[in-house]
């Protein structure tokens, strides 16, 4: 509490040893605080997302009452709750009489600045994407942010066939029903959001399909 | 500005007022042009330096004496980097919606030079008490920058405040506003104004003594 301008060390030069025990304790003590922190926070930070991700569900895929995790195993599609890192999972979305509406497919890619992370429904019986919503992204504010703030391209998603595949057209260009306007001064954000969905299209598609050659059917 | 005697309530007014770190000492410019497009991100980004800062510099102080001058710099990087990793968890479980809008910046609050400056020229050098209320004041005093500024830019830029909307529908957003130009110009244009203040101010004593000055 001496209020002097210079700090003082107690006289002379300190050894290198000095130095470098003050910085690895420093780092030590730093470290064990980070992963405390950490794992506090884990637990918290996946509920939530995981959350989002269900209720997310219900926002792509219309008139959905009930929901079962779908999981792509050794060339097979298995039901389980059971979480394992690495897993490519899906969720099937059913209406009350118990039928089934459609799928709803995550997807990740890169966007204008980081990763876009985005949830999707799919309806095999019409081949078409029933909704989109973007569930993690860092695009610019004011600009790219629009891919989940612009109620005109998000709904744009409500019904949007996949065939071919989906394409992002300059605002009021739209004539087919593959077709997408993309937002104006966003246009990488919108083209991101697009491949995104139709590269999940191209890895799930074949394996809905293969899994489930009845749904199509009626 | 090298008084030596303490007084808090001086050194807590001088950062949120006299030496405002980005009005007057114009630091910290980055999150203060990046975030600032709404006033609801300012505000998150102002909390979370404002923890950052004080957390920092509190420590620094307590563990002055035992830190070696030759290693001081990357010593409170560690401290600093620390606590904004444990801001950066924390934000994430508490407030995602905000975590998810501040995005990158947050872990970017270890590059401010403000709060390494405040550091090296104050904390390591004063009691801790004092360095707590220097951090304290520097904090509101970014703080209420990075506010003033996001209120400034969601009001022109979007019609709005906190979301709500003021002007009704009618209102055509200044769009640059929230775009980086529009922190450029309201930045410049609050610079010119916390000038104004300050030459006024300069302007207004000179008088006084000249006044006072003058034989009757």
């Amino acid at each position: 509490m001496n209020g002097l301008p210079e700090v003082t060390t107690g006289g002379g030069e300190p050894g290198s040893l000095r130095l470098v025990a003050t910085l690895s304790l420093a780092g030590l003590l730093s470290g064990l605080i980070i992963v405390l922190a950490f794992e506090t926070t884990l637990p918290t930070i996946t509920a939530y997302k995981a959350r989002m991700l269900r209720e997310a569900v219900f926002n792509v895929l219309p008139s959905v009452t009930s929901l079962k995790r779908l999981v792509y195993r050794n060339g097979k599609l298995v039901e389980t709750e059971d979480e394992q890192k690495g897993d490519q999972a899906i969720f099937s979305g059913y209406d009350q009489n118990g039928r089934l509406v459609g799928y709803a497919i995550p997807g990740a890619g890169p966007g204008f600045q980081d990763t876009i992370r985005l949830l999707y429904g799919y309806l095999p019986a019409e081949r078409k994407v029933s909704g989109m919503e973007i569930l993690e992204s860092r695009e610019t504010p004011g600009l790219g942010d629009k891919i989940y703030k612009d109620e005109s391209f998000v709904s744009g998603f409500r019904s949007l066939a996949v065939d071919p595949e989906i394409r992002a057209v300059k605002k009021g260009k739209r004539t087919a029903a593959n077709e997408i306007d993309a937002i104006t001064g966003a246009t990488i954000s919108s083209k991101a959001v697009v491949r995104i969905i139709n590269e999940a299209n191209r890895q799930w598609l074949p394996r809905l399909e293969a899994a489930q050659p009845t749904v199509t059917g009626d | 500005m090298s008084r030596r005697k303490e007084d808090p309530h001086a050194e807590f007014i001088k950062g949120l007022w006299r030496d405002n770190p980005v009005f007057v000492q114009v630091l910290g410019m980055c999150p203060m042009l990046a975030v600032t497009n709404s006033a609801i991100n300012a505000l998150a980004m102002g909390g979370a330096t404002f923890f950052v800062l004080v957390a920092s510099s509190f420590l620094v102080s307590s563990l002055r004496q035992w830190i070696p001058r030759q290693v001081r710099i990357s010593t409170y990087i560690i401290i600093i980097a620390t606590f904004v990793t444990v801001t950066d968890f924390t934000l994430e479980a508490l407030a995602p919606v905000v975590h998810k809008e501040l995005g990158a910046f947050i872990p970017l609050i270890v590059a401010n030079c403000m709060i390494l400056g405040r550091q090296e020229a104050f904390a390591s050098r004063n009691s801790v008490r004092l360095a707590v209320v220097d951090a304290l004041g520097m904090a509101s005093g970014f703080l209420f920058a990075l506010f003033t500024l996001g209120a400034v830019r969601e009001i022109l830029g979007e019609g709005a405040l906190f979301g709500v909307s003021l002007f009704g529908p009618d209102f055509e957003p200044w769009v640059i506003m929230i775009l980086p130009p529009g922190g450029f110009l309201t930045l410049g244009l609050l610079l010119l104004f916390f000038s104004w203040l300050r030459e006024r101010k300069q302007r207004l004593a000179i008088r006084l003594e000249e006044l006072e000055a003058e034989p009757k």
